[in-house]
């Protein structure tokens, strides 16, 4: 399985997230933002940091890179794509999610362990879980409160495309606590905190990110022996 | 040389914690009697030619404002503000 990183000029954590698609077993591709070839992948990660430095709106500019008009493309054909943080921003930008990502209530920069529970299975990046699980990762954001009027908030609530939501805490004043969303063919998920940085003992509070990295595997697994 | 301005707000719905930083200091100013501040940004446009309000809307829509949370006007610039 080959799954493309995106790096965008100011991408911080694609190291991380390529590091994580290793250890999951699949092949890590480098994908550049200035060159619309997708270079054969089977999925793409637009991995967090501060691409284009925040310009304007966060992913506001990323959305136009010639990278990006290949990947919506390709999530169009079912292609799964996982936004983490400023990913998840470039994706609501580029239309591919509903809502915006906006400044944390608080103002304040928030960086901590956050305890999610997982809400929808039914896509490339979480089936692997169980509906109702609870997981430990990484949030680190500044502008990472979910708003969509309240018609799309209850439409992602009753079409269980709420991927995942934050508890013990809201780190940043979310609507309905959401720290992810997802399209509704469910190759699409946008999500705020940091599933490659819990994927190993020795530098994450948890492991418990390995598994939207063994979701994508065992869905893309599916759909080639579905084919074959 | 012609300029148009596009002002970008946050809607009213959306939540702008910066705008209530700014209206919780100015006590610390003296100021008393503001009931809110909001923050927004303005964009100036220089076009080579004569000021094109079509495609100055056109830039706002897909560039400079995010629908989903902002809204934005376009005017032209009339020199000194």
């Amino acid at each position: 399985m080959r799954i493309g990183v995106v790096t965008f000029p100011g991408s911080l954590d694609d190291g991380d997230a390529r590091r994580a698609v290793r250890l999951s077993g699949a092949d890590d591709i480098a994908l550049w933002h200035n060159d619309p070839d997708l270079h054969q992948v089977d999925a793409v990660i637009l991995p967090g940091g501060f691409s284009y430095g925040d310009y304007l709106r966060a992913g506001a500019i990323a959305r136009f890179a010639p990278v990006m008009e290949s990947i919506v493309d390709a999530a169009g054909g079912g292609m799964p794509v996982l936004g983490i943080c400023n990913g998840f921003q470039v994706l609501c930008e580029a239309h591919l999610l509903p809502g915006a990502l906006v400044r944390n209530a608080h103002l304040h920069f928030r960086n901590r362990d956050q305890m999610l529970r997982v809400q929808s299975t039914t896509t490339a990046w979480t089936m692997n879980f169980t509906e109702g699980q609870e997981i430990l990762i990484p949030v680190k954001n500044g502008e990472g409160r979910y708003v969509a009027d309240e018609a799309v908030l209850d439409e992602l609530e009753s079409s269980d495309r709420v991927v995942a939501r934050y508890v013990g805490g809201n780190p940043n004043g979310s609507s309905r606590d959401i720290a992810a969303i997802r399209n509704e063919a469910g190759n699409v998920v946008g999500i705020m905190p940091h599933p490659e940085h819990a994927v190993e003992a020795l530098t994450g509070p948890s492991t418990d990110g390995m598994t939207f990295f063994a979701s994508v595997l065992a869905h893309l697994g599916g759909k080639v022996g579905a084919e074959a | 040389m012609a300029r148009v301005v596009v002002d970008v707000m946050l809607k009213p719905e959306i939540l702008d914690p910066q705008g209530q930083a700014v209206a919780n200091a100015l006590p610390r100013l003296g100021v008393s009697g503001v009931e809110s501040v909001r923050i927004g940004k303005r964009i100036e446009i220089d076009f080579a030619g004569d000021a094109d309000l079509d495609r100055a809307r056109e830039i706002a829509d897909k560039l400079l404002a995010n629908p989903v949370i902002e809204d934005f006007t376009v005017r032209v610039s009339d020199g000194d503000a």
